[in-house]
């Protein structure tokens, strides 16, 4: 089948211009939160959006099925939902099929059919495609984004779900009943669409397997990052510029492995004139890194907040075009657009700081597996280790010596 | 799984208590809506009131905005949110807790005193008036800031600052002091110091790496004339932030001030 744009009806022709909100979340103990915080720190920051699209993303709220891939779908029609049901049939054990719980909100109108699965790959496909659970399931995903019309896949990960669509985030909420959820990270994302229309597919997070990643801003290299990541198999189907970065991180953390510092270097890369000024290790590993992942790169103002199953990374661009604040009260790290989000859920924080432009803040859940190649804040020898894996690169002692 | 039917919400759209008691009117901004909370400052002050106090505000925007009015003090207590006293003529305001982003915007007279952080774009494009930050500061402060005869704004930063202080600037005075911070390793600004400035002056106390300044940039140490025009503000300053001032001028001022008044005069002239 070919690649083809598949139609919404939802999508509107025209154009806004505005900002965004978004908001992380992580107890880096691991203690469950519910929803209700996450939509407080949105509701808060409800002016920095439209109501043309709010989400949030919850990490290890399936303890029922924490082995399975949690598929949240959206349908435009029966039609599109009994296609994808029959791909999931042909590819996948679905262990449990079911509506998404949601409540009547007075503002959320034309809601696509929302469904969950709780699946796994076919044991015999999965053995055919030769290939990993995680890239059979991104393949997927995207077959089923650019070829099932009227089909969209909201999330794809383990113990995780997105949930999201066209209201104001409260509203998504309150509608997706978050309250009866428990998570020990959250994201949220309150939308203003500036450049592409407000759909419930367009609403953020955007998502790959456990990866979900809430922007405020534009990604002006979208062009660029699109034709690098389908050389990758990865297809840019919903038509809004975020969905780049979600994928970005897939490709470099899961796929390349890379070291986190150096994924969020690729995308909010220093300028030459930083990279000049550095120590001759960092400064090679940067001018490498600029050279091999150029097309990586995020051109223009954004701040994500990446989350995952292990905890959640925020990231600005490199000369920060985006408000991003991040607190700690003991365990407990939130960021977000705005420090009164923060402070609407954390009563005294330990400390509030803005983080420096294009440097990660990052919250990591205790006991579980990281998922990321490397340990954090890796020294620049240590990342030309981690890349390279070569012996003499690691043998920090006697590098130092 | 149980069900609750929470409804979360920011804030709610009713207006504000309201406590008069003596001079003092005091607001209790808690979980109000900010229109809510503006119209009642607003309405008090064309009701006479001249010492308004605001409680409990998280966020709420534009506090104190195009308010026009002499003689005013607005208390706010918690944290204020973006573009705090914007276009603001004349009245004064003390933040005790931090600011979030672009407070002072356009600001064309008054006072705003911050006793905690403030955010990006602080001062953008502020045309008079007085602007002091006990902490620090974000990214772009004192962008775009501008004077004009006698209306010369100053921007006091306690704390350290971001790349890009003082960018495109054409007129004030900018301070900045690197003292109250929570960043004791970082330099006292970031990169791009002054980048495009072509009017004003940046005092910065300490000494300043050339390469983090604009190339529009000169840099120098500052003389007894530089110190006359600094003095009585640091007093002013470390008066409203209860500072030792022999502490603050313990140190010598680098003076930053552009090469040229119009870097882009030959630019867009026919030649």
């Amino acid at each position: 089948m070919t690649a083809q744009r598949p139609r919404y009806a939802e999508e509107a022709p025209y154009k806004i211009h505005g900002g965004c909100g978004l908001m992380g979340l992580c107890d880096e103990s691991g203690t469950l939160m519910s929803g209700e915080d996450a939509i407080l720190a949105m509701a808060i920051q409800h002016d920095r959006g439209n109501g043309l699209g709010g989400g949030f993303a919850g990490y290890g709220i399936y303890p029922e099925f924490p082995d399975h891939f949690a598929f949240h779908m959206m349908y435009h029609d029966v039609r599109a939902k009994e296609d994808a049901e029959a791909l999931f049939d042909e590819y996948f054990v679905v262990d449990l099929a079911e509506p998404m719980p949601t409540r009547p909100v007075k503002r959320i109108t034309d809601a696509p059919l929302l469904w969950r699965y709780f699946l796994n790959p076919h044991p015999r496909k999965l053995e055919e495609a030769e290939s990993s659970a995680e890239d059979y399931v991104v393949k997927a995903v995207m077959t089923i984004n650019a070829t099932v019309d009227g089909a969209f896949v909201a999330s794809s990960g383990k113990n995780m779900g997105v949930f999201k669509g066209v209201g104001y985030p409260e509203e998504i909420g309150h509608y997706f009943r978050l309250e009866e959820y428990a998570a020990h990270t959250w994201t949220g994302h309150n939308r203003f669409p500036t450049n592409t229309p407000g759909w419930w597919g367009g609403a953020h997070p955007f998502a790959l397997l456990d990866w979900t990643i809430v922007h405020n801003g534009e990604i002006s290299s979208y062009g660029i990052n699109s034709r690098y990541l389908e050389t990758f198999g990865y297809k840019c189907t919903l038509g809004t510029d975020t969905e780049v970065a979600a994928y970005l991180f897939d490709l470099m953390l899961r796929r390349h492995k890379l070291p986190l510092e150096l994924a969020c270097k690729a995308l909010a890369s220093p300028l030459w004139e930083e990279i000049d000024r550095m120590p001759a290790a960092e400064r090679e590993l940067m001018r490498s890194l600029r050279a091999v992942y150029g097309p990586a790169m995020l051109n223009g103002p954004f701040a994500i907040v990446l989350g995952f199953n292990g905890g959640m990374v925020a990231l600005n661009d490199r000369i920060k075009l985006r408000p991003l604040v991040a607190a700690r009260t003991g365990s407990v790290v939130m960021v977000a657009s705005e420090e009164s989000a923060i402070r609407a859920v954390m009563d005294s924080p330990d400390k509030v700081w803005t983080p420096k432009a294009g440097e990660p803040t990052v919250a990591r859940v205790a006991g579980m597996d990281w998922p990321i190649h490397g340990d954090l804040h890796l020294s620049p020898t240590e990342v030309s280790c981690a890349v390279t894996g070569t012996e003499t690169s690691c043998d920090f002692e006697e590098a130092r010596a | 799984m149980s069900y609750t039917a929470a409804v979360v919400e920011g804030y709610s759209d009713v207006a504000p208590q309201v406590r008069r008691d003596g001079g003092v009117t005091t607001v209790d901004a808690r979980g109000v809506y900010y229109r809510r909370v503006n119209e009642t400052v607003r309405q008090a002050i064309s009701d006479g009131a001249t010492h308004l106090v605001l409680t409990g505000v998280n966020g709420q925007r534009y506090i104190g905005t195009g308010v026009s009015a002499h003689g005013v003090r607005i208390d706010v207590h918690g944290t204020a949110g973006n573009d705090l006293g914007m276009l603001m003529d004349g009245p004064m305001i003390e933040v005790f807790g931090n600011a979030q982003d672009g407070v002072g915007n356009t600001m064309n007279a008054g006072t705003i005193v911050v006793h905690g952080d403030a955010g990006d774009v602080l001062g953008y494009g502020m045309r008079g008036g007085h602007v002091y930050i006990r902490g620090d500061v974000g990214y772009r402060v004192g962008i775009h800031m501008k004077a004009y005869e006698n209306l010369v704004p100053v921007l006091v930063c306690g704390g350290k600052a971001r790349d890009f202080f003082g960018e495109y600037m054409a007129g004030g005075i900018a301070v900045l002091l690197g003292m109250n911070t929570q960043f004791p390793e970082e330099p006292v600004a970031g990169s791009f110091l002054g980048a495009g400035m072509h009017g004003g002056v940046i005092y910065v106390r300490g000494t300043v790496e050339p390469w983090r300044c604009g190339k529009e940039v000169g840099i120098f140490e500052a003389t007894e004339e530089d110190m006359a025009t600094l003095v009585p503000l640091l007093r002013d300053y470390c008066s409203a932030m209860g500072m030792d001032f022999d502490e603050v001028t313990s140190q010598p001022f680098t003076r930053l001030a552009p090469f040229s008044h119009r870097p882009y005069g030959k630019l867009y002239v026919p030649l």
